[in-house]
């Protein structure tokens, strides 16, 4: 496909997924380039290993991001993918891993000194564990916080809410209440794959629902 | 936390402690809502903990809500000193995972933008950062140069700061010659010479030297290793910079140089920003200089609504209308990292699509990030008041920094 679009223009990623590919094979899963990105998807415990050659072997020199994802349906929730780049070479590459709960992810601390903040990061966001991260704290919520806001399953307006009482003369913290029913529209059209059952759909025999939409 | 003893030559075998204060949340050398745990030895730093954190709200949970079109608005309110550099990364995402066509004009005016960006982040910068170790008076004159810029935005988008002027797919609306005639004017005249006023007050100063020179000093290696970008990358004496190595939109038909420093100190990263501003000068007057005339937006009806007037006419306007600015536009499955030089750094977009109308993941790269996280092994050994003048070197902005 011709590129049209004008975003940032780097090196070729031609040969690089072969190349990569052959010295990290045993713990690779899967490696797609896709909208010009390239994508390695690798075995969990060896996440560090990975990037250890990569970073030394491939000079990807620096990490730029560790970005969390949460996928509810799938059976290994989370998605931890980190972002090189390479300054020597001028391209980026991503890999990822999954990972649930209680499946901690080794760290890369020992590689790259940033990495402490962004897996912190992913900890507080998602609740994603990074084994050998000696300094796993909360890092974005506020001081005592509960939960992991950005799972899909936590609620946009969250459960708390904190306002100052005149009464008591400090910050006091309270369950979340709305003056207004959280709204979420929905726009996918009936007619361009929406899964749901529309109103009165329900009273046609059961083997001829669905057959409008083909 | 850990205090360790030590025994004082001063005091005569009587022991005193490491001594912990409390840096900000309010100060005003914090440059907004940080928090740093300092543990002091005297005067002298032995370890800073900076929390971060107290501006978070929550933009990339709330961007899952919006349509891409209605995400937009919250990047300006990131780095509120580079509202368009935020907008930026966003639109190229969206563009990326579109592959979607930019009309010449519109690349040509987000570069100009971009770039007039830059130069009033860094009159903030500058400013502050002078400042932060004792100068009063450039402050106030380059603040009259950012006052010119919000101008500048306000004649192009209608509004100062927040201004949600890049859209997918090139820019909201043209905008006024009188107003490309007045930059190039602001540009050949007031710029240089208030700018040129207000440095010469300070470059050469020896108060501003004394506090600056040789203050943090961070060996290449070490700018690598930890994630710099940005002039802190480019004061470590690396040639880095996204738009020459990376260009997007039409930096690659621009001719500029990149300032880089030779001590990585304080004072290197000040000093390549105060020359980045007659970089992004002379970035402007090619873009002034080259722009053809020409839609400011892409043709392809489907991504980029139509104007109010169209709508008012045409049946098929009027359709697109309203899809666009209810339903919004699909985007086809995938996922991109983009990421463009935005006056503090790499500023990223790492956007997961799962092909409908909103934004799956949005995942904001801060510069602040890496920088800010440096903090404590810049500033060890380094004396108290030090920490502001490194802190100011950084330019780092909360509502980037804590989302």
């Amino acid at each position: 496909m011709a590129v049209l679009h004008s975003a940032p223009k780097f090196a070729s990623n031609e040969g690089v997924i072969d190349a990569i590919s052959e010295t990290i094979s045993v713990w690779l899963i899967e490696a797609v380039e896709a909208h010009g990105e390239v994508i390695f998807r690798v075995e969990r415990d060896a996440v560090d290993k990975v990037l250890r050659i990569l970073r030394d072997d491939h000079a990807y020199q620096q990490l730029m991001e560790i970005a969390g994802a949460d996928y509810p349906s799938r059976p290994e929730r989370f998605e931890v993918v980190y972002m090189l780049q390479s300054l020597t070479k001028n391209q980026r590459v991503m890999v990822k891993c999954s990972a649930s709960e209680d499946t901690p992810v080794p760290t890369v601390t020992t590689l790259w000194p940033n990495a402490g903040w962004l897996e912190r990061e992913v900890f507080d966001m998602y609740g994603v564990t990074f084994a050998g991260n000696a300094d796993l704290r909360r890092i974005l919520t506020d001081y005592g916080f509960e939960g992991h806001p950005f799972r899909k399953d936590f609620p946009m307006t969250g459960y708390t809410e904190l306002r100052y009482s005149e009464e008591e003369k400090r910050v006091v913290y309270e369950p979340v209440e709305l003056a207004q029913e959280m709204r979420s529209f929905d726009f996918l059209s009936p007619w361009e794959g929406a899964e749901y059952v529309l109103p009165g759909d329900e009273k046609a025999p059961a083997d001829r629902q669905g057959e409008a939409k083909k | 936390m850990s205090m360790h003893l030590e025994e004082s030559p001063t005091t005569e075998g009587e022991v005193i402690s490491n001594y912990t204060i409390n840096f900000g949340p309010q100060h005003p050398a914090a440059h907004g809502v940080l928090r740093m745990v300092m543990e002091l030895d005297g005067e002298v730093i032995e370890r800073i903990d900076p929390h971060v954190g107290l501006l978070h709200r929550g933009t990339e949970k709330l961007i899952e809500q919006k349509t891409y079109l209605q995400a937009l608005p919250y990047f300006d309110r990131l780095d509120y000193c580079s509202p368009l550099a935020m907008e930026h990364s966003y639109v190229l995402a969206i563009e990326k995972l579109l592959n979607l066509e930019v009309p010449i004009r519109a690349q040509y005016l987000r570069v100009l933008f971009a770039e007039l960006t830059r130069i009033c982040n860094h009159m903030l910068n500058i400013g502050a950062h002078v400042m932060d170790v004792g100068a009063m008076t450039p402050n106030l004159w380059v603040f009259e140069l950012r006052e010119d810029c919000l101008n500048f935005f306000e004649r192009a988008s209608g509004a100062r700061m927040h201004s949600a002027w890049f859209r997918p797919g090139g820019v909201h609306q043209d905008v006024p010659e009188k107003l490309l005639v007045d930059i190039g004017d602001w540009l050949d005249n007031r710029l240089p010479e208030l700018f040129g006023d207000a440095m010469s007050l300070v470059i050469d100063n020896r108060i501003f030297k004394q506090r600056n020179v040789d203050i943090a000093v961070v060996s290449r290696e070490d700018a690598v290793a930890w994630g710099f970008s940005g002039p802190m990358i480019r004061a470590a004496g690396i040639p880095w910079d996204l738009r020459k190595s990376q260009p997007y939109d039409v930096y690659d038909r621009m001719e500029f140089d990149i300032p880089v420093g030779t001590n990585s100190d304080c004072y290197d990263r000040f000093m390549v920003r105060v020359k980045e501003v007659y970089e992004s000068a002379k970035i402007i007057k090619q873009c002034l200089r080259d722009m053809p005339s020409g839609p400011i937006a892409s043709t392809d009806g489907k991504v980029s609504p139509p104007k109010r007037g169209e709508m008012k006419q045409s049946m098929e306007s009027l359709i697109h209308h309203f899809k666009l600015y209810t339903e919004g536009f699909h985007v086809p499955a995938g996922e991109v990292y983009v990421a463009t030089e935005s006056p503090k750094g790499e500023f990223g977009v790492y956007l997961v699509s799962d092909g409908t109308n909103k934004p799956y993941r949005c995942k904001i790269r801060p510069t602040a990030f890496s920088h800010l996280q440096a903090m404590d092994f810049m500033s060890r050994g380094h004396m108290l008041p030090d920490a502001t003048a490194i802190l100011g070197a950084i330019d780092v902005v909360f509502g980037e920094c804590d989302r």
